[in-house]
C-alpha cells in the first residue's frame, strides 16, 4: 500500500510543479538573429537624448513609462488594450455561444523594454538600442490565455522607424 | 497582477510560511547561485547582465545601478522571473548573484544557473568562477 501511495504523491507533485525548460537560460540558435532583429545602431548623439528620444517613441505608441535607470540605459514601459476585435467576438458568440466568445482573448497587457548599450565604434562612441516587446492575454473569464514574447519583424522596423525621425540620427542595422 | 496570481496559483497551497523559505541549503544555495568574475567594473557588468538576459528572451523589470540589481521576466508559454544583483567580492572581483522563480517555485536545481552563467561569461568575456 505504501509504495502505490508514495507513487500517487510523487506523481501529484511532478504533475503540479513542472520544471523549468532545459534551455530557458541557454542560449539558443535564433539568439542572434532575434538580437539583429531587436537591435539598430545609431552613430553620434548622446545617451541621454537617444533615451529620452526613445521614451518619446513609447509614449507615441500609447505606452507609459513604468520604470527607468537612465545610468544602466534601460527603459520600461507598458499597455493595456482590448485582445480582441469587438466584431470578431460578437460574431463567435452568435453563431457559436457566449463560452466560446468568452474564452476568446480578451485584455492584454503588453510590455516594452528599450535598452542603450555604448558600443566601440570607427567614429568614436556609437549607441545600440535594443528593444524587446512581450505581452500576457487575458480571456472575458480573467484567465491568461497567452504569455509571449511579439517577434514581428514589423513591429521591430516600425519602432525603429519612429525612433529614427525623433533623434534625427539614421538607425543602422547591427 | 491579482488576476494573474490567482490564475497561476491554482497549484500550490496558500500560506504565509512562503515569505521563509528558502528552500534547499542557504549555503549551498548560494554556491549554485552565485559566480565571481576577475572585475570590478560594476556598471559594464550589469550593462552585460542586461544584454545575455535580452539574448535569452527576458523583458527588463526593473535596473537600479546604486543597488547593483536587474530584475526581469520571460514570457514564453511560461513566466519565468530573474533577479541578478552585482557587489564587489573583494579588491579585484565582483560577486554576481542570480535567483529565479519558475511559475510559483523558485529555481534551485544547479543547470539553469549553470546555463545561465555561461551564458554571461561568454558576453563578458570573462570565465565565470565558482565561489566558497
Amino acid at each position: 500500500m505504501r509504495p502505490v501511495f508514495l507513487l500517487l504523491t510523487a506523481g501529484f507533485i511532478v504533475g503540479c510543479q513542472q520544471g523549468i525548460p532545459e534551455d530557458a537560460l541557454a542560449i539558443k540558435p535564433d539568439t542572434l538573429e532575434r538580437r539583429q532583429l531587436e537591435s539598430r545602431r545609431f552613430v553620434g548623439g548622446k545617451e541621454g537624448d537617444i533615451l529620452s528620444a526613445c521614451a518619446g517613441v513609447a509614449q507615441d505608441m500609447g505606452f507609459t513609462i513604468d520604470e527607468s535607470e537612465t545610468k544602466l540605459g534601460v527603459l520600461v514601459a507598458s499597455k493595456t488594450r482590448e485582445a480582441s476585435e469587438a466584431g470578431s467576438r460578437f460574431m463567435v458568440a452568435l453563431l457559436v455561444g457566449g463560452n466560446a466568445a468568452n474564452s476568446m482573448d480578451k485584455s492584454q497587457k503588453i510590455r516594452l523594454c528599450i535598452v542603450v548599450k555604448p558600443v566601440v565604434g570607427k567614429e568614436g562612441t556609437e549607441w545600440v538600442v535594443r528593444a524587446t516587446f512581450q505581452r500576457m492575454v487575458w480571456n472575458s473569464y480573467g484567465q491568461l490565455n497567452r504569455l509571449e514574447g511579439l517577434r514581428e519583424p514589423e513591429l521591430y522596423q516600425q519602432f525603429f522607424e519612429k525612433l529614427s525621425k525623433s533623434v534625427f540620427l539614421e538607425a543602422q542595422k547591427i | 497582477m491579482l488576476i494573474l496570481a490567482l490564475s497561476l496559483g491554482g497549484c500550490v497551497s496558500n500560506s504565509t510560511s512562503s515569505a521563509l523559505d528558502s528552500g534547499a541549503n542557504q549555503v549551498q544555495l548560494r554556491q549554485i547561485q552565485s559566480r565571481a568574475f576577475d572585475t570590478t567594473d560594476k556598471t559594464k557588468t550589469l550593462r552585460t547582465v542586461i544584454s545575455t538576459l535580452q539574448d535569452l528572451g527576458f523583458v527588463i523589470d526593473k535596473a537600479d545601478l546604486e543597488l547593483g540589481s536587474i530584475t526581469a521576466t520571460k514570457l514564453d508559454g511560461y513566466a519565468l522571473r530573474m533577479s541578478v544583483t552585482v557587489r564587489p567580492r573583494n579588491a579585484k572581483q565582483l560577486l554576481v548573484r542570480a535567483n529565479a522563480q519558475f511559475k510559483e517555485a523558485a529555481v534551485s536545481d544547479p543547470a539553469p544557473y549553470q546555463a545561465f552563467f555561461n551564458s554571461l561569461g561568454k558576453s563578458m568575456f570573462l570565465t565565470a568562477q565558482n565561489v566558497d
